[in-house]
């Protein structure tokens, strides 16, 4: 039942994608209006087939690649219906939504025999550490979207080469809002799934040090978005460059998850 | 009955004519009885703006002679010669006129490609109309249709998306910079005329705080005084342009007042928050380096023009868009006037109730056994009478009212009560 509902969800994400992507092309507000119902139908059934497993496996479904890697885009769409809702702007689906389809198709792709977990690996401390952690990074996706949204506005307003593009992209304004917003919104989770993902190694292994790339991630994660909301609030850095380092350390964090993802072949992200 | 459209627009005619032809707004039910007094015109409607003179009209006999109707009227009412604005005239009909109406009430026919004011106007011309009487069943479907094709194109093209002046451009930029314009400031450098263009387009957009800085204070305290604003010191700008969000700089210095230096200072005093930098001086007064600093956007009267001329495009190719929708439409309602002739009408009434009697008559049969010919004859017989009897008096009554002016009204509530359009399709 839950991959049935899965894959529905995955097909209301594909849905949702190209229709955001038909949106900024076309502008026409029933396609938005399309883009909106079906993100929101996808979310619903991904919703529901996570109860279902949780059901089906007696614990929180993060224990495996594909279950994280499905629990990352639930929590993308989440902030960004958010954000959607908050806004009332549509064009930034059509940023996000392809990278929700992505993670999505991808954790589709994995082997999804429920994960054999040693005793090491169990306890509540542990899934609080990781759904924290994912929820964080979910909202840096959104920062890192808007941020590449903010470049593509900013090199149009400096060109005054106006493309059509300009029409359909939201103001510098609202883009570097939300940016600042999911920032802020991501950094605490971050920084609590730090402290909750200490507690825990410390609790079962007698130190907090990081032994697992896991940890190294979310660390690496939480020293650039720290540095940037650092920059943001002490330093005045906003716009561009706030912008662009909002897109390298998203693209890092990517690259580390994957790279920690292919040595450890996929057993706990 | 057919669909006429007589007139005259900013492309046929030159703007001395159109002004005299023109009727102002009050003025319109004038005319409109002028044209009632004629048989030829069932309804009618004038559409008058500053670009076009134009009547919409329904006639019942030939379309030249109720052309040559409206044509006199006009003239006799504005006391123009008819040879002076003949050869200017576009007569449609049919088809070509529904087209025209649609496009004229979707901007698609404006001088400006896509400003609203033109819907606006055909809408008051309609209800002025209305309310004399002067329009009926089809003209009324008409307008209605082309309001609602209007509405589509709007809503379905970014045929109006896009600023087509160079202060609305300056505008649009400046909402693509900050979102909302409402609380956002602006400061003036110089108070000549194209300054307060500009300032005027920006508070109308929602710009509160006005300061205004000029070499002459007595003319910045008195521009200042027209916005609510406030008028600075020339020599203090600089330190103003910290807190200001729009600059729009128009002094007739005849050098750069503003460089790259000062910009770059400013910048940091105001933690980088953005500015919108307009620089309509000729020549220039604002160094073209400061587009280069960080969270600075500087715009030339020259760089405006060119964010003009790519919407003008832009609206062009949507144009072609809005054509599309606008032929699909011209079908759809010509559709619907055809099936409001009556003889169709009677013909798929009469079909529609035989079928009936056919389906009804040999399940009746099959159920009475065995019947001589004899009765087998009678009984069609007595189905038949019934079938012409009940409608006999609604065929009368049809062909007798389709020589009338309500006789649409009849067939399309008969259609609709013997559910004859499903059956259409």
């Amino acid at each position: 039942m839950d991959h049935f509902l899965f894959y529905l969800a995955l097909l209301g994400y594909l849905l949702g994608t190209l229709h955001y992507l038909l949106y900024i092309a076309s502008q026409r507000a029933i396609v938005g209006r399309v883009a909106t119902y079906a993100t929101v139908a996808g979310f619903g059934a991904h919703t529901l087939s996570y109860i279902f497993r949780i059901y089906a496996l007696g614990r929180p479904p993060l224990g495996s690649v594909y279950e994280s890697l499905s629990f990352l885009a639930w929590a993308i769409v989440l902030v960004y219906l958010v954000t959607e809702f908050r806004y009332g702007n549509r064009v930034i689906g059509a940023f996000v939504l392809p990278m929700v389809l992505l993670a999505g198709s991808v954790a589709a792709a994995l082997p999804r025999r429920i994960a054999d977990l040693g005793p090491a690996l169990q306890g509540a401390g542990l899934w609080v550490h990781v759904a924290l952690a994912i929820l964080g990074n979910a909202a840096f996706a959104l920062t890192f979207c808007a941020g590449l949204m903010y470049i593509l506005q900013e090199r149009q307003l400096k060109s005054r080469h106006i493309g059509r593009m300009h029409f359909r992209l939201p103001s510098l304004e609202l883009l570097d809002d939300v940016s600042l917003k999911s920032l802020l919104f991501g950094f605490p989770l971050l920084t609590l799934a730090l402290i909750t993902g200490s507690i825990w190694a410390e609790h079962t292994r007698g130190s907090f040090l990081p032994l697992y790339g896991r940890e190294t991630w979310s660390i690496l994660s939480w020293v650039i978005f720290g540095g940037l909301l650092y920059a943001r609030l002490s330093a005045g850095w906003r716009g561009r460059k706030a912008a662009i380092l909002a897109i390298i350390g998203f693209c890092l964090v990517l690259f580390t998850l994957i790279g920690i993802s292919l040595l450890r072949t996929g057993r706990v992200l | 009955m057919e669909i006429l459209v007589v007139g005259l627009n900013h492309k046929t005619a030159p703007i001395e004519l159109r002004e005299r032809l023109n009727v102002p707004g009050e003025d319109l039910p004038k005319p409109l009885e002028m044209m009632g007094e004629s048989p030829d015109l069932v309804e009618r409607m004038l559409v008058a703006t500053c670009n076009r003179v134009e009547v919409y009209a329904i006639t019942e006999g030939r379309a030249e002679a109720a052309a040559e109707t409206i044509t006199d009227c006009l003239a006799a009412y504005r006391n123009v010669a008819k040879t002076e604005f003949v050869h200017t005239l576009y007569i449609y009909t049919a088809a070509d006129a529904v087209r025209h109406v649609f496009r004229v009430a979707s901007s698609l026919d404006s001088m400006v490609v896509g400003e609203p004011q033109i819907l606006g106007q055909v809408k008051a011309a309609y209800s002025i109309a209305q309310a004399r009487e002067a329009t009926g069943i089809i003209l009324n479907n008409l307008m209605e249709q082309a309001f609602h094709v209007a509405k589509r194109v709007r809503s379905e093209t970014g045929i109006a998306a896009s600023a087509v002046s160079v202060s609305s451009a300056a505008v649009e930029l400046a909402r693509k910079i900050f979102g909302d314009l409402t609380g956002r400031s602006v400061l003036i450098l110089g108070a000549g005329e194209m300054a307060e263009l500009a300032l005027r387009h920006l508070v109308d957009d929602g710009v509160r705080s006005v300061l205004v800085a000029n070499r002459s204070y007595d003319r910045a305290v008195t521009l200042a005084r027209q916005f609510d604003g406030r008028a600075v010191t020339f020599e203090g700008f600089r330190q103003e342009m910290v807190g200001a969000d729009i600059v729009i700089s128009a002094t007739s210095a005849p050098h750069v007042i503003l460089k790259k230096e000062d910009m770059q200072a400013i910048i940091l005093q105001r933690r980088h928050r953005p500015i919108f930098l307009i620089d309509i001086a000729d020549p220039r007064d604002i160094d073209p380096g400061c587009n280069e600093v960080d969270n600075v956007y500087l715009y030339n009267i020259d760089d405006l023009q060119s964010v003009v001329e790519a919407n003008l495009k832009e609206r062009r190719r949507e144009a072609e868009r809005a054509e599309v929708i606008i032929d699909r439409e011209v079908g759809v309602y010509l559709n619907w006037l055809r099936s409001l002739d009556v003889v169709p009408t009677i013909v798929s009434l009469r079909q529609r109730v035989e079928e009936i009697r056919g389906a009804e008559l040999q399940k009746a049969l099959g159920r009475m056994g065995d019947l001589t010919p004899e009765q087998r004859e009678a009984v069609t017989a007595m189905s038949q009478a019934m079938v012409n009897k009940i409608l006999h008096q609604p065929m009368t009554e049809l062909k007798r009212r389709a020589a009338l002016q309500d006789g649409h009204l009849y067939t399309s509530v008969l259609r609709r009560l013997f559910g004859l359009e499903e059956r259409q399709k």
